[in-house]
């Protein structure tokens, strides 16, 4: 096990920054929330389940709701920890770890909180290692493995436990409470053993996380060979430095979608086109696929390589367009139709980053 | 009869003073030294900028200034302040000036609770008010501190809990305790909103002296007019309400400058660079107002989320060091500053600035002596100017707000670096009057009103959710004092509230209007 330190959590912020490939809501509150939980109720561990009871029980935790929201009706705490508890009471278990779901934006930090406050470790891995927008677009879904019983709550103690038949009936009784439980709220789902975890989930997520955030910070500070190092410890490549012209926004169903092309900075008649749900999903040049979903999609400010969110993204913004690949553990069969080009609508073929890579 | 309008900037380094008739053109304008006590040298400007006008037809004055600024960054003279908000069991994790410097914190931030209140984002309540919380919480204050901040979830949706908690703490300790409403005070973003709440009450003092001094001022020139200040956005509240919200005057200059550019210039729509000794800043004018960055904004180290004006700056100015190596040059970043008036070469000093460099480049004429830069080497002048005209055109680029390209308004002392022709802009235009366009800018400010709240437009309909907003920031215009017959809409900004159904859409919308003649 290892400590988690104050300088690890800066170096995780920006790296759950980026990997919130544009969404995942801004990890600043998730941040401070975590140095409150760390003044108030000690330090945090980080532990690999080789470290663990492999048939202790593992409970995930993250918050679901609407980023706007979240900024105005700020974390209780009681949310989190209560649908933990509440879980683990209808399993009649107690869970030996925490875990993320989601080691992309502000789910990346939440756990840490709520693991801090229970006293249990938070287990090195997770599902999805981005952000995506639904709660059945995990590894652990294409394992078989139910989102259910999962459970719901709010600040003042109303919780929910759901039993599903599907991971995708899940997702919408989730969303279902969330909009009658004031859109800013606890889930904890996919209860598993540590055992499970080993097998299916994706595994040193945190590390990962920690890891990216400081190759990141050293190139922010300008080090020589930073950019390098950072692209070659992520196997990602920089595909693009240009100028944003356009971007255009949309809402429907509850997707924040949009559209930013970006034109080349030396050369104009090259541009790059992204489309955005929530995330950025798809990077297109000259028409032709270069990244794709989920492969993750992620804009640097060109000047200061800071990670730019969809929300911020401006006009005549100078920017860098990184692709990093996804998590190895997502390449098994399934994954397509899960969080592929074709989930989120689009009539392209995946793009694996391998086949781009020089 | 003219209607005459004064317009004070109180700047780093200097306070401008103009007098301005009701058509916008400058019939006085002077230049004094920013002093100690910045009451000093509003004195001093007033006094000289109403030599010769006719006082009667002096009907109005606005006063720009830095006080409340610097008093944060220099953690000067800031009250400390009771903070109290209402958003349990909401909020909890996170506690009042989280994230604050340490010192900032130990000065400004005294007692603080999290109490029972609040709403959703809905408008109904998370909690109802604690009422006996708030009784206990302003006797924990009484004798402690002079201010209360209170702060509730989604106040700007609704601010009905506010306004009861200022009832009862004024109950409890007089109608004459100072208390600062988060809703008055910020947009969504409870946290930021707070810490300017938190702000605008330890600046309670200082807006005091500041507002006197200004009144003062006015009334020992026999000035018996209505006196604003302006703020962040670049309209005007008045001086009494300026009192209660000081915070919002912390961005002002900026916004003045540039708008008083675009006034000058006789443009609603363009870009403005203003250059000085050290650095050059670049904005964006849409519509007569400066275009409002998208970051948070950090006033004194304290993340807040102001409308302020959305700025590039770099280092470049009339002072800027040009450094000749290597066979190329080197161009700043530093900067003699100020003192270029003694040490570049043209006034006698010996430092190769960018001053030297325009003179000898024929871009800058009657500044110092031009025979003193006949040894500079024709290369460098080449190679540093080319920097300049990069510099300016990839600001201007970054700025531009669609491909459209706009005029350059160019003001500030060290804007002859400014070239004529830039790729992309559609003209340099420098006004008459540049260097007191700050002051211009105060004089001709507006009044207005703004509205910042999510709706839920399945429920009824996009275009009557937008309509009410419309309405709800007219009518803040309106009793900001703006003319019902010419306030407008200036901005509708829509942001869609990503991960969930139900088009739930955050709307900000702001509106202005000319002063209403009274």
């Amino acid at each position: 096990m290892r400590e988690l330190t104050l300088e690890d959590l800066d170096d995780m912020v920006l790296g759950a920054t980026l990997l919130g490939a544009g969404g995942g809501g801004d990890p600043y509150i998730a941040r401070l929330m975590v140095r409150q939980a760390m003044e108030d109720f000690g330090s945090v561990m980080i532990a690999s389940p080789d470290e663990l009871d492999p048939d202790g029980l593992v409970l995930t935790t993250a918050v679901i709701g609407a980023p706007t929201v979240i900024s105005e009706k700020v974390p209780a705490g009681p949310e989190f920890v209560g649908c933990v508890n509440s879980l683990a009471a209808y399993l009649g278990k107690k869970p030996v770890a925490i875990m993320p779901i989601e080691v992309g934006g502000m789910n990346t930090l939440i756990p840490i909180a709520v693991a801090a406050e229970m006293g249990l470790p938070v287990i090195d891995a997770d599902s999805m290692r981005r952000a995506f927008p639904q709660i059945e677009m995990t590894v652990f879904t294409l394992a078989g493995i139910p989102a259910s019983p999962m459970s719901v709550a709010d600040e003042k103690g109303n919780v929910v436990v759901f039993q599903t038949t599907t991971n995708q009936v899940a997702e919408k009784l989730a969303r279902a409470s969330v909009m009658q439980l004031g859109m800013a709220n606890g889930i904890s789902c996919y209860p598993m053993t540590v055992k499970q975890v080993r097998e299916f989930g994706i595994q040193g997520s945190m590390s990962y996380c920690v890891d990216l955030g400081r190759k990141l910070s050293a190139v922010q500070r300008g080090e020589a060979g930073a950019y390098d190092a950072f692209l070659e410890f992520s196997g990602g490549q920089k595909y693009f430095s240009g100028k944003v012209i356009d971007i255009d926004r949309r809402t429907t169903e509850g997707f924040a979608k949009g559209t930013l092309v970006v034109e080349h900075l030396t050369d104009p008649t090259r541009t790059m086109r992204i489309e955005i749900q929530n995330e950025l999903l798809m990077a297109f040049e000259d028409g032709k696929p270069v990244v794709t979903t989920p492969d993750l999609i992620c804009i640097l400010d060109h000047e200061n390589a800071q990670p730019i969110t969809t929300e911020t993204l401006a006009f005549g913004q100078r920017v860098d367009v990184i692709g990093l690949p996804c998590a190895p553990e997502w390449h098994q069969e399934g994954m397509l139709e899960l969080v592929g080009p074709k989930a989120f609508g689009y009539d392209v073929p995946y793009t694996p980053m391998e086949g781009a890579r020089k | 009869m003219s209607r005459l309008r004064i317009g004070i900037d109180v700047g780093g380094t200097n306070t401008d003073a103009v007098v301005v008739d009701q058509d916008g053109n400058v019939l006085a304008s002077t230049k004094a030294a920013t002093t100690l006590d910045p009451s000093d040298g509003i004195a001093a400007a007033l006094k000289a900028v109403i030599e010769g006008i006719d006082k009667s037809h002096i009907k109005q004055a606005m006063l720009g200034t830095t006080h409340p600024a610097n008093a944060i960054i220099q953690r000067k003279d800031l009250q400390q302040v009771g903070v109290l908000r209402l958003a349990a069991p909401s909020s909890l994790a996170i506690r009042p000036g989280a994230a604050w410097p340490k010192d900032l914190h130990a000065t400004v931030i005294g007692p603080s609770a999290i109490i029972k209140g609040g709403y959703e984002y809905d408008g109904s309540e998370i909690s109802p008010l604690d009422e006996q919380a708030v009784r206990d919480f302003a006797q924990k204050c009484k004798g402690v501190v002079n201010a209360i901040a209170v702060s509730c979830a989604f106040a700007p949706a609704n601010y009905e809990q506010e306004l009861r908690a200022a009832a009862i703490i004024a109950e409890e300790l007089g109608e004459d305790f100072a208390v600062s409403l988060s809703h008055q005070v910020g947009a969504i973003g409870l946290l930021e909103r707070e810490n300017a709440t938190i702000l605008n009450a330890s600046l309670f003092g200082v807006a005091k002296r500041v507002v006197d001094g200004f009144q003062s001022a006015l009334l020992s020139h026999g000035l018996k007019v209505d006196s604003y200040l302006t703020q962040n956005d670049g309209t005007l509240m008045t001086a009494e309400e300026a009192i209660r919200l000081p915070i919002l005057t912390v961005g002002s200059g900026p916004t003045n400058s540039m708008r008083g550019a675009c006034a000058l210039a006789k443009l609603s729509d363009a870009l403005v660079i203003d250059v000085g000794g050290t650095s050059a800043d670049v904005g964006i004018l849409i519509d007569g107002f400066p275009r409002e960055s998208s970051a948070a904004v950090e006033v004194g180290g304290v993340r807040t989320n102001f409308r302020m004006p959305d700025l590039i700056s770099i280092g470049l100015g009339g002072g800027t060091l040009v450094r000749e190596e290597d066979g190329g040059v080197r161009v700043g970043p530093d900067s003699v500053g100020y003192r270029v008036v003694t040490e570049a070469l043209i006034t006698g000093g010996s430092t190769l600035t960018l001053s030297d460099i325009s003179t000898k480049g024929g871009r800058l004429d009657g500044f110092g002596d031009a025979s003193k830069v006949s040894g500079v080497k024709d290369a460098t002048v080449t190679a540093a100017l080319a920097w300049v005209d990069e510099q300016v055109q990839i600001l201007c680029d970054r700025m531009k707000a669609s491909r459209t390209s706009l005029p350059l308004i160019a003001v500030g002392g060290g804007s002859h670096l400014v070239p004529d022709s830039i790729p992309g802009v559609a003209g340099v235009i420098r006004p008459a009057h540049h260097s007191v366009a700050n002051a211009f800018g105060a004089a001709i400010a507006e009044a207005s009103g703004a509205v910042d709240r999510v709706y839920r437009y399945e429920a009824e309909g996009r275009d009557a959710c937008l309509d009410d907003a419309k309405r709800l920031a007219t009518e803040a215009a309106i009793r900001a004092g703006a003319d019902v017959d010419h306030v407008r809409i200036t901005s509708v900004v829509e942001v869609p509230m990503s991960y969930l159904p139900g088009q739930g859409c955050r709307v900000q919308v702001k509106a202005a209007g000319p002063l209403a003649i009274h």
